[in-house]
């Protein structure tokens, strides 16, 4: 347009058309504010706001879920209540300090408190009195008190529980007190007033509340009404007015306190993972680091900060004091650590290994009963053979128990004594210990590598601490199989019945009708794809299969419940609409003329549907394939139903015969997620271990998403080669 | 466009040229109106060893019937055009040729053709056994998303063919039919779709005679492509013409003078004129003939 509107203007001034005026030229510096375009700017505010959203999203995730795992100094705070903690500076917070707040403080920490509030609140006073304000905001505030005084009267046990007679004829007297000693009031008023501005340290009104808390308990402390009564004097009046004035006076008196969420650990001596520390409570120069503060990661109880004081080795003390204890703790501990790695095989794999068989033994022996009953000649043989099993089983399950108890007793002997903040001494098992560093003595290098040994627990380990520490491995691996499954079960249904629609079926009602139904199913609430799951294939179809051929098992359930097929066959349910749509659009995207020319040649439909038709909507078919991956490898409501649990005890895909196990039940990422978020009990460690999850399920779709596009693609290049 | 509609804009155009020289527009208004006509077909037609035959072959699109008591034959190893004026059947007759008009839901004939004596319009006949015995080559070029080997012998892959040396042969020998051997023969695993238009409209060609049809139908073959592609086209039809039957349908009058041996001009619907190519541009027997060719009308 600016390049036209110049020419314009010559055309005009060559022709010697009669003098006009001349026209503006614009240049290309004021397209910007896109003339006669306004839609630009709506178009590409919409453009701008999806932007913004995705990317700090993505920036969030990503932020918060990479931060979790790096290794932060710990810090050991004293507070003025003689405590310490020793641990790590979790969040950080702003809260309003407030008289409201003091309530719940211990002394010292209240009387911290009042130091901060309390000029404010004579500050406050001083000013209404300079702007001579303060007689009618007192006026205000009367009123106040006086309604003030009447709840707190009607809301005292004793009060609420009286006769409703009793109750009037006390409520009666509180009022005629008000009204009659309203000139008393005024000058207790007065009085307060002068008191607070001549009170310097806060020290006059202290005492002044401790002694309406004093008044207020005795005085609640009375069990009859008719006592209450005689108890209510114009003194106890003046005491409560006085303190319920001082209270709406000082009630919007707030001071920003940053505090800090330190997480102490230790649980199983303090009973508390974490701890809030605001600064104001933190003694002059009670904020240190000490250098050999050891942070220790357990297999249970969670974290444990303290000072290592010695070690014990094969029952002997070999070091003492930090520097030396640490040098021996990196010296056993590995050692330790394979210990309990060969023990925990054992528990699992051995033990597991004896209790499949020891089970198999049993069903087979159920067959038999339920073949020809328990008076059965067969019976009693199985029977033998079964005792026989059980006796070779329970021997070698002896055996492997007495291997267990040894290395329980070895591990025994390796100990650490670590001394907490707070000067308590208690004993760590080696064995029990994942992972400790001294933190505030590592250097860049070595905080990276916790940083990244921490990565690797998470991503190849199994949970411990019910899911707020360790690794997530099982759940990554049933989401990867479970999607697979899914993308199994729904390509080859949904592509055959989207080739039925396009390429078979006439059109016509019929045809528009399940078009539309297909398209509404998209909509459906994914929970109700869940109870479908949960009401059709678990407990009618599973329920079958179990009652056909696990019927040794019964009554436990094995088909009849929740598990990786199930969830699969739910998922590609819910995520078939995707990939029919895709696939009808790619079919209806193949161009006429392509299958006309193989038809001309002789080609049957079939064979020009598998040879021409279906390579060229390949792409378009993995793009439905690709979306519904998306969608299913994000859907956690249905999985809640038919299969997801918090904690699988084994793989649904594993080296054990028949290697993928369709009944298990399985963790699931997203269905992880949720769990840490909402339904765990140690909700502050386990809220980064959410963003580092979900920037996980994020990735992980991502990955799988990027694997199917390429593969999209290399076929795309093989087909669109050229025009 | 549909076929009513094809009537009314024709209908529009009778008039034109009228300043010149009044258009022998009476019969053609007759045709118009619906009614019947009879055709005039040369003798040297007649004289002709016949590999396709029609008979009494009328067409409906639903309702609307769009080809009327057809009735004349092809010439076997000769060039047949079909000329006519837009939407006036002769790329539906072709297509009923192969029994494309199947794909059709709403088309519904009577009458029969006859391949070689052989019915093509009897429920009885093998659909696709029918089509292998023709080749078909449409109006844009359509080679199929795979190399161009594989483009070559598609039809032979469909039959099941897996003999590596006869399909070699095949190909080769068909590219070298479709004089397009010299310029694919390094590139034969290339996809067919990397070719230029020209080219591919060659491919589609080697592809209609790699199963050594009995007639090669060509449904305008060069509307799509350059001029200089169209010569090469016109060079292999005419190299093509000892061996196969060619019934070709085109728009350009000149590219049907040029090329055929025999030339039908069909009019809403109905045949009007068929006899030898010359005979037909140079010497027509009906006036509006005459008036087509010379673009009076049309």
């Amino acid at each position: 347009m600016s390049t036209e509107v110049p020419e314009l203007v010559e055309t005009a001034e060559s022709v010697g058309d009669a003098p006009r005026r001349r026209r503006r030229t614009r240049n290309a510096a004021h397209s910007i504010l896109a003339h006669n375009e306004p839609m630009v700017w709506l178009t590409g505010a919409g453009l701008v706001i999806c932007l913004v959203m995705v990317l700090s999203l993505l920036l969030l995730v990503v932020s918060k879920g990479s931060a979790t795992f790096w290794p932060s100094a710990l810090v050991q705070v004293t507070t003025v209540n003689g405590k310490t903690h020793l641990g790590e500076v979790t969040r950080e917070s702003t809260f309003m300090l407030s008289f409201q707040s003091l309530g719940g403080m211990e002394d010292a920490s209240r009387e911290q408190a009042t130091k901060i509030l309390h000029p404010l609140y004579r500050q406050r006073v001083v000013d209404l009195v300079e702007a001579d304000r303060l007689q009618s905001y007192l006026e205000g505030l009367l009123e106040n008190t006086k309604a003030a005084i009447r709840i707190s009267v009607a809301q005292n046990p004793t009060v609420r529980d009286a006769t409703a007679s009793e109750r009037h004829a006390l409520l009666e007297a509180v009022d005629s007190a008000m009204e009659t000693e309203s000139e008393r009031l005024t000058t207790a008023t007065a009085r307060a007033v002068e008191a607070t501005l001549a009170d310097e340290s806060g020290d006059e009104l202290q005492a002044l509340r401790e002694q309406y808390r004093q008044t207020q308990a005795d005085w609640r402390a009375l069990s009859d009404v008719a006592a209450m009564q005689a108890e209510f004097t114009p003194e106890l009046l003046e005491s409560i007015w006085g303190a319920q004035l001082l209270s709406l006076l000082s009630y919007e008196i707030q001071y920003p306190m940053d505090r800090r969420l330190i997480r102490t650990g230790n649980f199983e001596l303090t009973g508390e993972h974490f701890n809030w520390v605001s600064d104001f409570e933190v003694v002059d120069d009670g904020e240190t680091k000490p250098d050999w503060a050891v942070l220790f990661e357990r297999l249970s109880w969670g974290r444990f900060y303290g000072i290592p004081q010695s070690l014990t080795a094969d029952g002997e003390v070999v070091a003492t004091g930090p520097e030396e204890v640490w040098t021996s703790f990196q010296k056993y501990h590995p050692e330790a650590r394979d210990r309990w790695h060969q023990r925990r095989r054992l528990e699992i794999v051995d033990i597991g290994r004896i209790n499949h068989a020891l089970e198999a033994a049993r069903l087979a022996l159920k067959d038999v009963e339920l073949a020809h009953g328990r008076d059965s000649s067969q019976w009693q043989a199985a029977n033998d053979k079964f005792t026989q099993d059980k006796e070779v089983l329970d021997a070698e399950f002896d055996q492997i128990r007495k291997e267990i108890q040894r290395i329980d007793a070895e591990n025994e002997k390796f100990q650490v004594l670590v001394k907490t903040s707070d000067g308590q001494e208690t004993s760590l098992q080696l064995a029990e210990i994942v992972r400790a560093f001294p933190a505030n003595q590592l250097s860049t290098v070595e905080r990276i590598g916790v940083y990244f040994s921490r990565w690797r627990e998470f991503l190849l380990d199994d949970p411990r601490e019910a899911n707020s520490e360790g690794g997530v491995f099982p759940a990554i691996w049933g989401t990867v199989v479970m999607t697979m499954l899914m993308s199994i079960a729904v390509v080859p249904f949904g592509v055959l019945a989207a080739l039925y629609l396009r390429e078979y079926a006439k059109a016509g009602l019929m045809v528009s009708t399940v078009r539309i139904a297909v398209n509404n199913l998209a909509g459906v609430p994914s929970i109700v794809f869940g109870v479908f799951g949960l009401g059709f294939f678990c407990y009618i179809v599973g329920a079958n299969i179990d009652q056909l051929l696990f019927s040794a098992k019964l009554p436990t359930a094995t088909f009849g419940t929740g598990g990786l097929m199930w969830a699969s066959l739910t998922l590609a349910l819910l995520t078939l609409p995707v990939v029919i749509v895709a696939t009808e659009e790619a079919l209806a995207a193949v161009p006429r003329s392509m299958r006309e020319g193989s038809l001309a040649c002789g080609a049957s439909k079939w064979q020009t549907i598998r040879r021409i038709v279906l390579p060229r909507a390949m792409p378009g078919i993995m793009t439905g394939m690709i979306l519904a991956m998306a969608r299913g490898a994000g859907e956690v409501a249905p999985l809640m139903l038919v299969g997801a649990v918090k904690l699988a005890p084994e793989l649904p895909l594993d080296g054990s015969f028949p290697f993928i196990h369709l009944e298990r039940s399985f963790m699931h990422l997203g269905f992880h997620i949720f769990d840490l978020g909402f339904q765990s009990q140690n909700s502050e460690a386990a809220q980064p271990m959410v963003f580092t999850t979900t920037l996980l399920l994020i990735a992980l779709i991502a990955l799988m998403n990027v694997m199917a596009i390429m593969l999209r693609s290399r076929l795309r290049k093989k087909f669109d080669a050229g025009h | 466009m549909s076929y009513q509609q094809a009537v009314a804009s024709n209908a529009a155009v009778v008039p034109r040229g009228s300043e010149h020289k009044s258009v022998h527009n009476s019969r053609l208004q007759e045709i118009a109106a619906g009614k019947s006509f009879e055709p005039v077909i040369h003798e040297a037609v007649a004289r002709q060893e016949a590999i396709l035959e029609i008979d009494n072959f009328n067409l409906w699109y639903g309702t609307t019937q769009a080809l009327f008591d057809l009735n004349f034959k092809i010439s076997e190893s000769q060039v047949t055009a079909i000329i006519g004026p837009s939407g006036c059947g002769k790329s539906t007759l072709l297509r009923c040729v192969n029994r494309m008009n199947d794909l059709i839901d709403s088309v519904r004939i009577t009458g029969d053709m006859r391949l070689n004596g052989d019915t093509i319009f009897s429920p009885s006949v093998d659909v696709i056994e029918l089509r292998k015995r023709m080749g078909m080559v449409f109006q844009k070029p359509n080679p199929f998303p795979m190399s161009i080997f594989e483009n070559v012998v598609y039809p032979l892959r469909i039959d099941g063919e897996r003999n590596r040396d006869v399909l070699n042969e095949v190909c080769e020998h068909s590219l070298r039919s479709a004089a397009l051997w010299d310029e694919v023969k390094d590139r034969l695993n290339e996809s067919g779709l990397s070719l230029s238009g020209g080219q591919q409209q060659r491919l589609c060609i080697a592809r209609a005679i790699a199963s050594d049809p009995e007639v090669l139908l060509l449904d305008e073959p060069c509307s799509a492509l350059d001029p200089i592609a169209t010569g090469k086209i016109e060079d292999l039809i005419q190299k093509l013409k000892g061996e196969y039957s060619i019934l070709i349908v085109t728009h350009n009058m000149q590219q049907a003078s040029r090329i055929s041996d025999f030339t039908a001009l069909m009019y809403l619907g109905r045949l009007i004129e068929y006899g030898p190519t010359v005979e037909i541009f140079t010497n027509p027997q009906l006036p509006e003939t005459e008036d087509y060719v010379t673009g009076r009308f049309g």
